[in-house]
C-alpha cells in the first residue's frame, strides 16, 4: 500500500491519517475537505463558540505543527465529487483525478432542511464553524428565535440563545426534548429545564412552513395552523449521511456508507465516523453522530486498511451541556429502552441510571452525575442481567 | 512524559481514567478530571498516550521530555 487518500478532513479523517502514521505506514497521504479550515472541533460550537466565550481558534483540532508532521498533502478546499472503486480513483469537483490504494470515507452528515421557506434570511443550520459565528451574530441582534427541532443541536442552541437574551421558542413533533435519544423520563426532565429558564417548549407540533416577508424569515407556522413569530430560525432537525458524491460508485448506501464489522466497505475501502454504518458485533447495524465515535473508528477504519483490523466495537459515548447540566450517555440510550434511576434524585437535579432491553443492561446515563455515570458503564460492557439491577430504587 | 491536562475543556466523559485509572481521575461534584500523576513512569506512558488519543475533548497534551 503506497498511496492512500482520506476524504473528509475532521476528527474521524484527521484521526484516521493519525493512526496509520502511527502504525508505521510511510506512502503517500492525501487529506482531502471541501471546508477552507484546517481541522476543527464540532462539539464547542454549540457550546463555548455560539456563547462567544471560547474564540474560533480554541476549536483547532491539532496544533499546525502537529499538522506538518503527518507529512500529508492537504487538499483543504476541495470537494470529492465522484469515486471509482474498481479503477480505485476519486475525482475531485475541479478534475483532479486522485488514485489511491487504500480509501477513507470520512464526510460526515449534512443539515437536513426544511422544504417550505428554508432559503429566506435569517433562516440558520449549524455544522459548521462558518455556520456557529453566523448563528451568533444573528443571535445577538435577534429578539425572538424559533428553533425547530429538540434535539441535541437544538436543545444546546435553546440554552445558549437564551442564555444571550433571546425569547425562544422550542419546536418539536416529537413529546418531549431529546425523547428518541434518551428515552421518556430524561426528555420531560429536558422540558422542564429548558422551560424553567423561559424557554416555551412546544412539542408534539411540527412546523408547516417558515413565513417570509420580503425575503426575511418573520415566523413559523405549526402543524396547527397557529404562527409563531420569529426574527431568527435555526433548523435542527437532523442530517443526512452525506454521500452524494458516492453516488453509482457500487459502494453500498443506505442509511450513510455500509461497512461489514471491520468498517471496510468495498476492497481498499473503509469509512469513518458519521458517514459509516457498520455492523457491531454486538449491537446490530449502526451508524453513530458522536465525537468519541470519530475518534475510535477513525482509529478502527485505518487499521483495517493496513491489514491489522478488529472488528469494532466500541460503548458509544456521548456528552451534552446544557445550561449547568451535564449529560454523559453511554451505549444504547434510545426511546426503545427503559431507563431506571439507580443514584441520586432527579428532583434534586442530579441523578445516574441504566437502560434495559431484551433483559440486559444496553446504557447508562448520568444527569450532572458523570462520576457515578461512567462507573455505571461496566454493566453495558457486562451487559449485567436487567433484573439485576431492578432492586428498589437507591439500590 | 509531562501531562497538561485543560480542565476548561474537559467535559467529563470519563474515557481517561477508563484507560489510565492511576493517571486520571474524575472530581465528584462535576466530573472535570484530575491530574493524579502528572508525571507518570515509563510502565504508564502507553496507557496514558491513549487515554489522550480518546479524550473527545481535546484536554489532555503531552509534553515528552
Ligand atoms: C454543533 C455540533 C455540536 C456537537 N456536539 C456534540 C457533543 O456535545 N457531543 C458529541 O458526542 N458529539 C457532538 N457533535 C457530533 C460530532 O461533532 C460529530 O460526531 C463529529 O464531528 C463527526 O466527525 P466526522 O469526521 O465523522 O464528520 P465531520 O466532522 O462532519 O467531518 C466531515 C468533513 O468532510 C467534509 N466533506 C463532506 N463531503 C465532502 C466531499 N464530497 N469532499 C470533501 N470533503 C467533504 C465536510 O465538510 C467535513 O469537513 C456535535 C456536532 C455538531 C455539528
Ligand atoms: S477523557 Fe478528556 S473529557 Fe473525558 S474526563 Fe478525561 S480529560 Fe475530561
Amino acid at each position: 500500500m503506497s498511496r492512500i487518500v482520506v476524504v473528509g478532513a475532521s476528527a474521524a479523517g484527521l484521526t484516521a491519517a493519525e493512526a496509520l502514521r502511527r502504525e508505521g505506514y510511510g506512502g503517500r497521504l492525501t487529506l482531502v475537505g471541501d471546508e477552507p479550515h484546517l481541522p476543527y472541533d464540532r462539539p464547542p460550537l454549540s457550546k463555548q463558540v455560539l456563547r462567544g466565550s471560547w474564540t474560533p481558534d480554541r476549536t483547532a483540532l491539532r496544533r499546525a505543527d502537529h499538522l506538518d508532521g503527518l507529512g500529508a498533502r492537504w487538499l483543504l478546499g476541495r470537494t470529492a465529487a465522484g469515486l471509482d472503486a474498481a479503477a480505485r480513483t476519486v475525482t475531485l469537483v475541479d478534475g483532479e483525478v486522485l488514485g489511491y490504494d487504500g480509501l477513507v470515507v470520512a464526510t460526515g452528515v449534512t443539515p437536513r432542511s426544511l422544504p417550505r421557506g428554508h432559503e429566506l434570511a435569517g433562516v440558520h443550520v449549524l455544522r459548521t464553524l462558518d455556520d456557529a459565528l453566523a448563528l451568533r451574530e444573528g443571535l445577538l441582534t435577534a429578539a425572538s428565535v424559533v428553533i425547530v427541532g429538540a434535539g441535541f443541536l437544538g436543545s444546546e442552541a435553546a440554552a445558549v440563545a437564551t442564555e444571550l437574551g433571546a425569547d425562544v421558542t422550542l419546536v418539536d413533533p416529537l413529546a418531549a426534548p431529546m425523547i428518541r435519544q434518551l428515552g421518556p423520563l430524561v426528555g420531560d426532565m429536558a422540558a422542564r429545564l429548558h422551560t424553567g429558564h423561559g424557554v416555551r417548549v412546544r412539542t408534539r407540533t411540527g412546523v408547516r412552513r417558515l413565513a417570509g416577508e420580503d425575503g426575511r424569515v418573520v415566523g413559523v407556522v405549526l402543524d396547527d395552523g397557529s404562527h409563531v413569530p420569529a426574527d431568527l430560525v435555526l433548523v435542527a432537525i437532523g442530517s443526512t449521511p452525506s454521500v452524494g458524491w458516492l453516488t453509482g460508485s457500487g459502494l453500498a448506501l443506505g442509511d450513510g456508507v455500509e461497512c461489514d464489522e471491520l468498517c471496510r466497505a468495498a476492497p481498499g475501502v473503509v469509512a469513518a465516523g458519521d458517514v459509516a454504518s457498520w455492523h457491531h458485533p454486538g449491537l446490530g447495524r449502526l451508524r453513530v453522530e458522536h465525537r468519541m465515535n470519530a475518534t475510535e473508528q477513525g482509529t478502527a477504519a485505518a487499521l483495517t486498511l493496513l491489514g491489522g483490523g478488529r472488528p469494532f466495537a466500541p460503548v458509544p459515548y456521548f456528552w451534552t451541556d446544557q445550561y449547568d447540566v451535564k449529560i454523559q450517555a453511554y451505549g444504547l440510550t434510545g426511546q426503545e429502552a427503559t431507563f431506571r434511576v439507580v443514584a441520586g434524585d432527579p428532583a434534586e437535579g442530579r441523578f445516574a441510571g441504566l437502560y434495559g432491553r431484551a433483559g440486559r443492561v444496553v446504557g447508562a446515563l448520568g444527569w450532572n452525575m458523570p462520576r457515578e455515570a461512567r462507573t455505571l458503564r461496566r454493566h453495558v460492557t457486562e451487559t449485567t442481567p436487567w433484573p439485576q439491577v431492578m432492586t428498589p430504587a437507591g439500590g | 512524559m509531562k501531562v497538561i491536562l485543560d480542565q476548561d475543556k474537559c467535559v467529563g466523559s470519563g474515557q481517561c481514567v477508563l484507560v489510565a485509572p492511576e493517571v486520571f481521575d474524575q472530581r465528584d461534584e462535576d466530573g472535570i478530571a484530575v491530574l493524579l500523576d502528572p508525571d507518570p513512569p515509563a510502565g504508564r506512558h502507553a496507557e496514558t498516550r491513549e487515554a489522550a488519543r480518546l479524550c473527545p475533548a481535546l484536554a489532555i497534551e503531552l509534553a515528552d521530555s
